[in-house]
């Protein structure tokens, strides 16, 4: 008998927007002129954000905090695709895609300043709280893809993990389980190269973190995830085809983390300068501007207009966030449990 | 009313709570065409089908884990781990999760799973199978615990566990699924969670327990004035019942299967002796397995408390 091939994939990079700022039209999705300006308004504004966090960190304001620097594509890029009713289970790295979701900014503030406070999510929105221990925010999509498949919903759940996160246990278990149920879940890992100072070569043997999705029976790719346009396509993609009941993807947006791992690591113990450098010049903020100048919708006063604007906007949710009043000491019984148990009660009564 | 055993108590209410609820979901290992490897689920696939009586991958996390994302979406999964010795992998979707979203988003989002388990020792089986380290879930704020003891009650109490707005850890003792048959009534009947029982009256000492060794207890004290105190819920404790009946009898024995060491003993006696010290007229006496590795069928029964020990412990009390 002879040997034959039962099964076999391609993994598929994509990439849209090069490093010049030059976009491959055959492939660009459709964006108009004013979604194209939201795009590099969210990116500034998440990036502004962020600058502001590390500057407030810095000065004791903020406790630590783990910064988005140089993903803003992979976040924003695919958190513009999303819906309202489509539902989020980030990390704790996706400051960008809370922001481009609409959550209140002053509450992500309020969050990594200690007070849970912040992660009570308004009600119109659907974005789970940060998930801390890697990877198991990524069953709850699957579960909450469940939930969605059995009330015939028309929407989609998204969840966000790290290259780190690919090698726990939850992963594999989540994307088994999605790919067996075909559930409407688009798994988006932001392969930022690093889990702290252990580099993706260390997480797993396989040459791309996307080809894991064939091993569970559904479709994987890879983008760039500096270049938003190729994040905005694939996810788009993929959460139409979950809408439509075609299952899970997972997408790997290949990224890097600028800046350390949170505030608390110092990542000159374990990078070279060199590296960082390189990926300097593909940052994806600078990237669209450069598309943006040589299309005519980019000046200086632009730019000028939006960074002031975002400053002003972050301006008011770190005073928002520093005006809301403290909570008080009984504020950490109340949400144990549906009610307060006797011996809470009692213990209450000591504070 | 029918005569049922605590495999069909419990696979009544099921089905009773899923006609009645349709968000109600079950899953797990073997859940569906099987009925579960104890039968506790027999029937219900062909009763609701396989959208909601869901086989699942072996995947314990991902079973936990997939049920708080359902739960939280709003519907009410019921997910069964196959036997507590392989709710290890899932202890971290229970602990880091289940019990932490109501708190973490502030009552956003809440989780409203039933946990299901068999639990505990006594019917030969292998290695891993007959665990009963309850205590671990019951230091996890957020969680509740809940022990039946009987078919009558453990109907009454997985319906309250499924109604249960917070996240319930449900123990079945593997011990009783078959070992007696009572009166459960058809229709619903709930018994509140938080609440424990009297279980029998009685003047002279309070012998607390809970699930399997309920039974060896009351064997144990048949010819003595006890009290028998069934916790049913351990998280959160009904300390009230406790106490009353302490300032009562003024001395205290409490059996359980699971090791002393940290075992949930250990906390009755202590809040025990915090709030009614000066009724106690002995010190309080634990009876519980042994703080050994749970054995193989072999030596299995001189590990579980047995009723000589149990005895010998009133007596011991009674000395004071
Ligand atoms: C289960 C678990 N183990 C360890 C940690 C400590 N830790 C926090 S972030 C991190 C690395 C995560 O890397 P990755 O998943 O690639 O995400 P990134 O931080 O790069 O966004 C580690 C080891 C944790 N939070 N959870």
């Amino acid at each position: 008998m002879p040997e034959k091939v039962v099964e076999s994939f391609n993994v598929k990079h994509l990439s849209i927007l090069d490093e010049k700022g030059v976009a491959d039209e055959s492939l660009m999705p459709s964006l108009s002129e004013s979604d194209i300006k939201r795009m590099y308004e969210l990116m500034v504004l998440s990036r502004v954000f962020d600058e502001r966090a590390l500057s407030l960190q810095r000065e004791g304001r903020i406790g630590t905090y783990a910064s988005i620097l140089g993903q803003e594509a992979s976040q924003i890029g695919s958190a513009l695709s999303l819906q309202k009713s489509d539902r989020v289970f980030p990390s704790f790295r996706e400051m960008g895609v809370y922001i481009t979701m609409g959550y209140p900014m002053h509450m992500l503030y309020q969050y990594w300043s200690g007070d849970e406070r912040g992660m009570k999510c308004p009600a119109d929105l659907n974005i789970f709280p940060l998930c801390i221990p890697v990877g198991t925010q990524i069953p709850h999509a699957v579960g909450a893809g469940m939930a969605v498949k059995y009330r015939k919903e028309k929407v989609a759940v998204t969840a966000y993990f790290g290259d780190g996160g690919t090698s726990t246990g939850d992963f594999h278990e989540g994307l088994n389980i999605a790919g067996v149920f075909r559930l409407p879940v688009v798994f988006i890992c932001q392969n930022n190269q690093r889990a702290i100072s252990v580099p993706r070569e260390t997480q797993s043997a396989s040459k791309t973190l996307a080809q894991k999705a064939y091993s569970y029976g559904f479709h994987g790719i890879q983008v760039d995830g500096n270049d938003i346009f190729a994040v905005y396509k694939a996810v788009s993609d993929a959460l139409i085809r979950a809408r439509q009941g075609d299952g899970p993807t997972l997408i790997e947006c290949f990224t890097y983390r600028i800046s350390d791992h949170t505030t608390a690591d110092d990542a000159s113990r374990y990078r070279g300068k060199q590296e960082v450098e390189e990926w300097k010049p593909k940052d994806p903020i600078f990237r669209l501007r450069l598309f943006m100048s040589a299309k005519g919708i980019w000046t200086e006063s632009y730019e000028k207009e939006i960074e002031e604007k975002s400053k002003e906007v972050v301006d008011k949710a770190v005073s928002v966030s520093e005006s809301i009043s403290p909570q008080l000491p009984k504020d950490m019984f109340l949400y144990t449990y549906e009610k307060l148990t006797q011996r809470q009660i009692n213990e209450m009564g000591e504070l | 009313m029918p005569k049922c055993n605590m495999v069909s108590a419990i696979n009544l209410a099921l089905k009773e709570e899923m006609a009645r609820d349709k968000d109600i979901i079950v899953m797990g290992e073997d859940v569906g065409k099987n009925g579960g490897v104890f039968r506790i689920t027999e029937g219900l696939i062909e009763e609701f089908g396989p959208d909601r009586v869901i086989d699942t991958p072996l995947s314990e996390s991902g079973i936990v884990g997939a049920g708080i994302g359902m739960a939280v979406y709003g519907l009410k999964p019921i997910v069964e781990i196959q036997f507590m010795g392989f709710i290890y992998p899932a202890i971290d979707q229970i602990f880091s999760h289940a019990g932490r979203i109501r708190n973490r988003t502030r009552g956003r989002f809440t989780c409203p799973i039933v946990i299901r388990t068999p639990y505990g020792a006594g019917i030969k089986a292998p290695d891993q199978h007959s665990e009963s380290t309850e205590a671990l879930f019951c230091h996890m704020p957020g969680l509740k615990v809940v022990v039946p003891s009987s078919p009558y009650n453990a109907k009454g109490l997985l319906i309250s566990s499924i109604r249960d707005n917070d996240p319930v850890v449900f123990l079945e003792s593997t011990r009783l699924y078959r070992l007696f048959k009572e009166e459960v009534p058809e229709g619903e009947y709930t018994i509140p969670l938080e609440k424990a029982q009297v279980a029998k009256e009685g003047k002279d000492v309070t012998v607390i327990s809970w699930g399997s060794m309920l039974h060896k207890t009351f064997e144990a004290v048949e010819d003595i004035d006890a009290e028998v105190i069934d916790l049913m819920t351990l998280t959160p404790l009904d300390e009230e019942t406790i106490y009353k009946s302490v300032k009562k009898t003024g001395r205290v024995v409490i059996v359980h299967e699971a090791p002393k060491t940290c075992g949930f003993g250990a906390e009755v006696s202590a809040s025990i002796s915090e709030s009614t010290m000066l009724y106690l007229k002995a010190p309080i006496i634990r009876v519980t397995g042994y703080d050994v590795v749970m054995p193989l069928p072999k030596l299995e029964d001189y590990y579980m408390p047995t009723q000589g020990r149990i005895k010998k412990a009133v007596e011991e009390v009674m000395k004071y």
